[in-house]
């Protein structure tokens, strides 16, 4: 039987961080009122120009630059003609030969196996609106939404370097998170900020001709572009060991079967009748201007992982942790930049900071949370901790309560919270405790050395938790001996 | 004695100036004057009650001693391919129908800061496709000086609005010589001014490469007047040139001594009307009598132009209408149909001549014809720019013919697109270099038609192509002709 190795190419669509739309002011806010963000140019009404939007650019080289492409001192805007309804103007601008950005590349990883995926292209475009389906309310009747007519999208388009689809979703999940360091990208994928579409085929081992190929349409996670991936590349398989041929079409993932379903054929593709937009002068960008945004590029995740164990001897488990997203990344300096001990910041950042995160579920929240002021705090609150001057105890209780404008070592003043570790307080307290529970003594001598925690507890509660527990421990054990 | 609808501009400006007439008066002697005039089909909406109340607005401010410049109080009207705000723009097409703009192009909220009275949108060839303004989607627009024939296109109603009495000044637009045609046709001034000097934003799109907005008038003094209102950048046009505008009226009387005049061998071959040529030359000797330097140049691409502006244009157009599609606005006639059919439907409500144009332009830029056709196109239009580059080495400006023949006769030429097309023959170099041109009359046929000659000049080169113009006016007397009607 013939074994065949699947060829895949990954177009990424993905929406700047821009406040306003590619070609006018209007806002690109997402989760307005239907039609709220829109304006005579962006709906396409006549006599209307676009006039770029430069920041939408300055992301776009950020991105080119951020997976090492070239950028293009001088790239051009077509029209891509066709027809329908949630396309205002019967085309959209975009960049078609001359691209802003060409060869680049992206090292993936998948269980420890390092790859590199090729990226053919970055080209720029405007995102078309959104058709929408009420055949409730008004009897099949179809509206469209204009408020999405016109954001600024980067497409990244891959070579057809990747061979599986887990290698795929890894690609897919690198390019996320790269988007989000160098911040051209939010990677809301449930809000469609990254879309991606698959072409997939598959050829014989060995051959170096590709196979005809389907594409995979507007897949919106890492789930389900490895899922339509693989039930793809098994489908093609079986039609060709079937003896039939693969059709060159579009196919779409349904998510409730989780099968692949034909969209449309390729033979009724388009003619999109590329041609110069004669609106827009070519976009001219001098080297020095590129140069500048590489400068202010952020580090990468991968030199910032190396960095985290080489030089801040993170173990790999959490430098991985802390770098995956770049709003953890920075967060983390920050307050490793208030007292520089990194395993211990490492340690509140992951175990509390990120866990009261996973509570808020939520870019925007967290975002908000992960604020310079939040950093300090938590700055503060391990050097307290680890200058031992409050119990491990007191800080989970400051952090749970902690607010904005806080200051941890102020609270800890202010509350008297600092740590007992004089011997003369603390002694009353534990020959109170022992003759308080003699039953309890008595098994202790008797052997029940788990007992111990129970002393130390009740010491604890006595002081409100501000005892130093290890001189606890060693005092109680001194005297039961 | 002249009438107060036959005074230009300026002349009105002046009386207003000096209170001698007020700016209702002049836009109540404009409003009689539309309604006598009917029959010639020059408007294709008259806003008498918003006109009559910015005349008011325009009074009270000269009370007040508050004018805006001297266009201020002066009634003017549009070709209906500007956007007004409230106020119906159709284009001269059925689809656009009922269509009224949700804002103000850049030009018009320039005349409305400025003070203009604005009568009403003007007749034109539906998306100012055609050279006879017969392709108006409404009705046909008929010549002041001979209503059987043509008033030529697609700026038409303009000219005859001009030349009629029936607005002080125009604006209209000029994509292969659609402000500067018909401004011949009628015996007014048309100027194209260069392309990007003159903001497009709110101007319902032809040819985005080639169109350009610009003036026609009685002559050349209002036509500097008015160019000094629109001309300018606009950070809404990414086209338009961040250049600053000089003053137009300056050196307009400066005269042409020792300009160097050139004249393309091109221009003059057979198939121009003999009258016409006649007309030029004359022209020409006058220009040598006033002292200009006269010699004989080439644009060797000229027998090209026409083919190629037609390909570039119409592929063009063929993407700007495709917005017209039945699902935002304009007329959707039957709600119930489904997507496709009311697309069909949408569109089958352009006229034929829209449709020819489409659908040459559509094929122009399909897959494996577009080298062949657009991308050979392009290349044509790089030889032309570079004909005039090298003319302009050796001279200031070109005079030529504006047409190849006085108005033709309504119907004469409709069923033949290829003998319209080339009514055009003498205008869409310009077009296709992005040069400045303006027509001016220069004669009358011996059926009394006018005949017009066109001047030339370097890009950004209005000034100098305003004071030639003015140079040859001041000598003849052609322009303050009227039709008798
Ligand atoms: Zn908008």
């Amino acid at each position: 039987m013939t074994r065949y190795e699947p060829v895949i190419g990954l177009e990424v669509h993905a929406q700047l961080r821009t406040q306003s739309k590619l070609f006018c002011s209007c806002s690109t806010a997402f989760g307005a009122d239907v039609n709220l963000h829109t304006c005579a140019v962006c709906l396409g009404m006549p006599g209307v120009l676009p006039v770029l939007n430069r920041h939408a650019v300055d992301l776009a080289i950020r991105a080119g630059l951020g997976l090492g492409c070239t950028i293009h001192p001088r790239s051009q805007w077509s029209r891509k003609n066709y027809f329908y309804p949630d396309l205002p103007k019967g085309y959209q601008i975009s960049q078609y030969d001359q691209p802003i950005a060409t060869d680049g590349q992206l090292i993936v990883e998948v269980d420890g196996a390092t790859s590199t995926v090729r990226i053919m292209r970055i080209h720029m475009e405007e995102d078309a609106a959104k058709n929408v389906h009420d055949d409730l309310i008004a009897g099949n009747r179809s509206y469209v939404d204009f408020n999405r007519g016109g954001t600024p999208l980067v497409e990244i388009v891959s070579q057809p370097d990747i061979r599986s689809a887990a290698q795929a979703a890894a690609y897919m999940k690198t390019l996320r998170q790269i988007l989000r360091y160098l911040g051209v990208c939010d990677g809301n994928m449930e809000e469609g900020s990254l879309r991606c579409d698959a072409n997939v085929s598959i050829r014989p081992v060995g051959e170096t001709k590709l196979g005809t190929r389907t594409e995979l349409k507007n897949i919106n996670s890492f789930r389900f572009v490895q899922q339509a991936i693989e039930y793809e590349i098994e489908r093609q398989k079986e039609v060709l060991a079937s003896g039939g041929t693969i059709v060159q079409e579009t196919r779409l993932w349904d998510t409730q079967a989780k099968v692949t379903r034909s969209m449309r054929s390729k033979e009724e593709a388009h003619d999109y009748r590329y041609f110069p937009d004669p609106d827009l002068p070519n976009l001219v960008l001098e080297p020095s201007y590129i140069e500048n945004i590489r400068t202010e590029l952020p580090e990468l995740p991968a030199a910032k992982l190396k960095r985290y164990t080489t030089e801040l001897g993170l173990s790999n488990y959490d430098a991985n942790i802390l770098t995956e997203d770049a709003e953890i990344a920075l967060f983390f300096e920050k307050a490793l930049a208030v007292f520089k001990k990194p395993k211990a910041i490492a340690n509140w950042v992951i175990n509390e900071v990120l866990r009261k995160l996973k509570t808020q579920n939520d870019d925007t929240a967290a975002a908000a949370t992960l604020t310079d002021a939040y950093a300090q705090q938590i700055g503060e609150l391990v050097e307290l901790v680890e200058d031992n001057i409050i119990s491990g105890k007191i800080a989970k209780d400051i952090f749970a309560d902690l607010k904005a404008g806080d200051s941890p070592k102020r609270i800890v003043d202010e509350h008297g919270l600092k740590q007992v570790s004089d011997v003369g307080s603390i002694e009353p307290l534990i020959d109170e405790v022992l003759a308080k529970n003699p039953e309890s003594v008595a098994k202790y001598k008797a052997g029940r050395t788990n007992m111990l925690g129970f002393f130390v507890g009740q010491v604890m509660k006595q002081t409100g938790g501000k005892a130093n527990p290890k001189l606890v421990n060693e005092l109680i054990q001194k005297k039961l001996s | 004695m002249t009438k107060l609808y036959e005074l230009t501009a300026h002349e009105l400006a002046q009386k207003l100036a000096q209170n001698e007439i007020s700016s209702i008066e002049a836009t109540q002697a404009c409003l009689e004057r539309i309604e006598a005039t009917n029959n010639l089909g020059a408007y294709l909406h008259v806003d008498s009650v918003g006109a009559l109340a910015l005349a008011k607005a325009s009074d009270e401010r000269r009370r007040a001693n508050n004018t805006n410049g001297p266009l201020d109080g002066v009634p003017m009207a549009l070709k209906d391919i500007f956007l007004t705000e409230g106020m119906p723009t159709t284009c001269g097409s059925k689809i656009l129908a009922g269509f009224k703009p949700p804002y103000n192009g850049t030009v018009v909220q320039k005349l409305k800061d400025a003070g203009v009275v604005l009568l009403g949108k003007l007749n034109m060839d539906e998306f100012a496709m055609g050279s006879s303004n017969e392709y108006s989607g409404f009705t046909p627009a008929r010549n002041p000086w001979d209503p059987e024939r043509v008033p030529g296109g697609s700026s038409g109603g303009c000219a005859i609005a001009v030349a009629a009495g029936l607005a002080f000044a125009t604006l209209g637009t000029d994509t292969g010589g659609s402000i500067r045609q018909p401004a011949a046709l009628c015996g007014v001034v048309g100027l194209k001014p260069t392309y990007s000097r003159v903001s497009r934003f709110g101007v319902i799109a032809y040819a985005s490469s080639l169109d350009q907005v610009g003036p026609l008038t009685k002559d050349v003094t209002d036509c500097a007047q008015v160019l000094q209102v629109i001309a300018g950048h606009d950070p809404h046009d990414s086209t338009s040139a961040d250049v600053a505008v000089p003053d137009y009226t300056k050196d307009i009387e400066q005269g042409v001594s020792g300009l160097r005049l050139g004249i393309p061998k091109e221009y003059f071959a057979p198939g121009i009307d003999a009258q016409v040529r006649a007309a030029v030359e004359a022209a020409i000797k006058t220009y040598e009598q006033l002292g200009a330097k006269i010699s004989e140049i080439s644009l060797p691409h000229t027998d090209y132009a026409i083919a190629a502006y037609y390909l570039v244009a119409t592929a063009e157009a063929s993407s700007n209408l495709a917005r017209y599609d039945g699902v935002r606005y304009g007329p959707r006639r039957d709600p119930g149909l489904g997507l496709n059919e009311m697309y069909d439907d949408t569109r089958s409500q352009f006229g034929s001549e829209v449709k020819r144009r489409i659908m040459l332009g559509t094929y122009a830029l399909s897959a494996g014809y577009y080298d062949a056709y657009y991308g050979k196109a392009q290349k044509v239009r790089t030889l032309v720019q570079r004909d005039f580059a090298n003319a302009f080495a050796q001279c200031d400006a070109l005079i030529t013919p504006t047409s190849p023949s006085p108005a033709f006769k309504l119907g004469e030429n409709v069923s033949d697109p290829i003998k319209m097309y080339l009514a055009d023959v003498f205008t869409v170099s310009v077009n296709m270099a992005g040069l400045p041109g303006i027509s001016l009359p220069c004669g009358f046929t011996k059926d009394g038609l006018p005949i017009g000659i066109q001047l030339i000049a370097a890009p950004m080169a209005e000034a100098l192509l305003l004071r030639t113009a003015r140079a040859y006016e001041r000598e003849h007397k052609w322009h303050l002709q009227r039709p008798a009607l």
